[in-house]
């Protein structure tokens, strides 16, 4: 009566999962030869890495003093960054939510660029900068306006493809222009969502320039750059130290403001 | 004109206080902002650079993509991404203690466990993942066995986050069902939390191992292996072309990337 249902000798002994396996594992072994993965020598010398760690945790508190510049010329690099970014991401995206421009040939071809324009790491983006303009802040101010542009193009016109067409509707059916419809029916809808993703995209630039001063491009990482040359790990441990704070205190101070936007 | 008044006019005065007092932070920010970067105009030779690198990108050295000695184009970017893949399945794996320590319970906001467990994972997450790598550096040489540990212990602070997440929201009956039948915490473990929270933390995986493609294409800038070293090299000996087919190459793979795994994840969650 109560029969079992049989599963079939495939199954039973789990073929897929056991060739899924086989496969990862080849793959993890293969990687871990192109990479030359030494693990006797990471044993081996792992107390140089404790060593270096133990001489971060006595950091060189006098240091404190000389960080606080360039740490907030980071945040103003940030700040002037995403706002540029911004600018220029909105009408880009504009062009790119489907609701708005029902021409598929422009929305594939700005979406296109969009996308070349986030695979492009921060770091890189700053070498390029770097070598364009110069070594200063001004560098770091556009690498992060371009990596801000292509996150927040994204994330702005997501943001416009969910809105309310009722609006829209109306402002056309009394004779509004297209950019009469823009201003007055989609940006009111999408303004609350236009801030919250500029305060996290400043998140997010805060977080990345605090490296690319490594490269030239100005703020803290210039200093941490030198420190690290320099064998100085009290002083990076100070200049670590400090970015972790600033970056609690952004985002803190943006997320509170986020959840009271939305 | 008198229309404009009225409006304003019809704005209650505690309104029109809160604009003008956001409207005077904002001010205020923007103008600390400018002056703390100051603007001396471009170097000389920034417009002939852009130019230069415009002219790499649409004339890249394509003899650069393959030349078998594995230091070209196809070998380091394999090496890269076997950085990506290695470190990240590292992660992964390190990161499920991480985030079990960090799941919360019930509803009390301070909890000893797992806000401790939340800290941690946030001093992991905001220490920068190029010093990780110089030091890693430090211990295992130049190269980009460096590149996966750095990879590795800096993932585990958003793994760590989103798994512990996933955690907190699974859904509670079937280790319920397997207390009630007798279960212990070990099986209830394994029958129970695992099943239920495994492709979540498989879709983060593959989801962090797209971020990690694009980190370890410049982990290479500061000698931690993979495209960045080249990169870095033919930006400053100014050999553009060589500049462009490296740069084709990243955009290439990492649009690859995004596309396989985001098609992927589609298929698990």
């Amino acid at each position: 009566m109560n029969e079992v249902p049989k599963r079939s000798f495939v199954q039973r002994i789990h073929l897929k999962l056991i060739i899924w396996l086989g496969l990862f594992i080849g793959l993890v072994y293969w990687t871990a030869s192109l990479t030359g993965v030494n693990l006797v020598m990471f044993f081996e010398n792992f107390d140089q890495f404790t060593a270096l760690l133990d001489k971060m945790a006595r950091p060189d508190w006098s240091y404190t003093q000389l960080v606080i510049n360039p740490i907030l010329q980071t945040v103003q690099m940030a700040l002037i960054g995403t706002t540029i970014g911004t600018l220029i991401a909105i009408p880009f995206s504009v062009l790119a939510a489907r609701n708005i421009v029902k021409n598929p040939f422009i929305r594939t071809i700005i979406r296109f660029i969009l996308n070349l324009v986030r695979t492009l790491p921060d770091l890189m983006l700053a070498a390029l900068f770097v070598a364009i303009v110069g070594i200063g802040p001004i560098a770091g101010v556009f690498t992060l306006a371009v990596f801000s542009f292509g996150m927040i193009s994204k994330l702005f016109y997501e943001a416009i493809e969910t809105i309310d067409e009722g609006p829209l509707e109306a402002l056309q059916a009394t004779g509004a222009n297209r950019s009469q419809v823009v201003i007055f029916a989609v940006i009111p809808q999408v303004f609350n969502y236009f801030i919250s993703y500029f305060l996290y995209t400043f998140e997010i630039n805060v977080r990345a320039s605090t490296v690319l001063g490594y490269l030239g491009a100005g703020g803290i990482g210039v200093y941490l750059q030198r420190s690290l040359n320099e064998f100085a790990y009290d002083k990076t441990a100070i200049i670590i130290l400090a970015i972790l704070v600033v970056v609690l205190i952004i985002d803190t101070i943006s997320n509170t403001m986020r959840e009271r936007l939305l | 004109m008198k229309s404009a008044t009225l409006t304003t006019n019809h704005l209650p005065k505690q309104k029109q206080l809160k604009w003008g007092f956001w409207f005077l932070i904002i001010a205020i920010l923007f103008g600390w902002a400018f002056a703390g970067v100051p603007f001396h105009g471009f170097q000389n030779s920034a417009a002939e650079i852009s130019k230069s690198i415009m002219y790499g990108i649409f004339h890249p050295d394509w003899a650069y993509v393959y030349d078998g000695s594995g230091e070209d184009l196809v070998g380091l970017t394999l090496q890269t991404l076997a950085m990506a893949f290695l470190g990240t399945f590292i992660s992964a794996l390190l990161s499920v203690p991480f985030a079990f320590w960090a799941a919360r319970k019930g509803s009390q906001r301070i909890h000893l466990r797992s806000t401790s467990g939340k800290v941690v994972l946030t001093l992991i997450r905001t220490f920068p993942e190029i010093v990780l790598a110089i030091m890693f550096i430090k211990a295992v040489g130049p190269g980009s066995f460096a590149g996966v540990l750095a990879v590795s212990v800096h993932s585990i602070g958003m793994l760590g986050k989103l798994f512990s997440e996933s955690i907190e929201n699974m859904d509670g009956g079937p280790g319920e069902a397997l207390t009630s039948a007798g279960g212990n915490h070990a099986q209830t473990l394994t029958f129970a939390t695992l099943p239920t929270v495994i492709p979540e933390f498989l879709s983060y995986t593959l989801y962090r191992f797209e971020i990690a493609v694009r980190s370890a294409s410049i982990l290479g800038m500061v000698g931690a292996g993979g495209i960045g070293t080249p990169l870095l090299f033919a930006i400053q000996t100014r050999s553009w072309s060589r500049v462009g087919i490296i740069l084709l190459g990243i955009i290439v793979t990492v649009t690859l990337i995004d596309f396989v795994s985001g098609s992927i994840r589609k298929r698990l969650v």
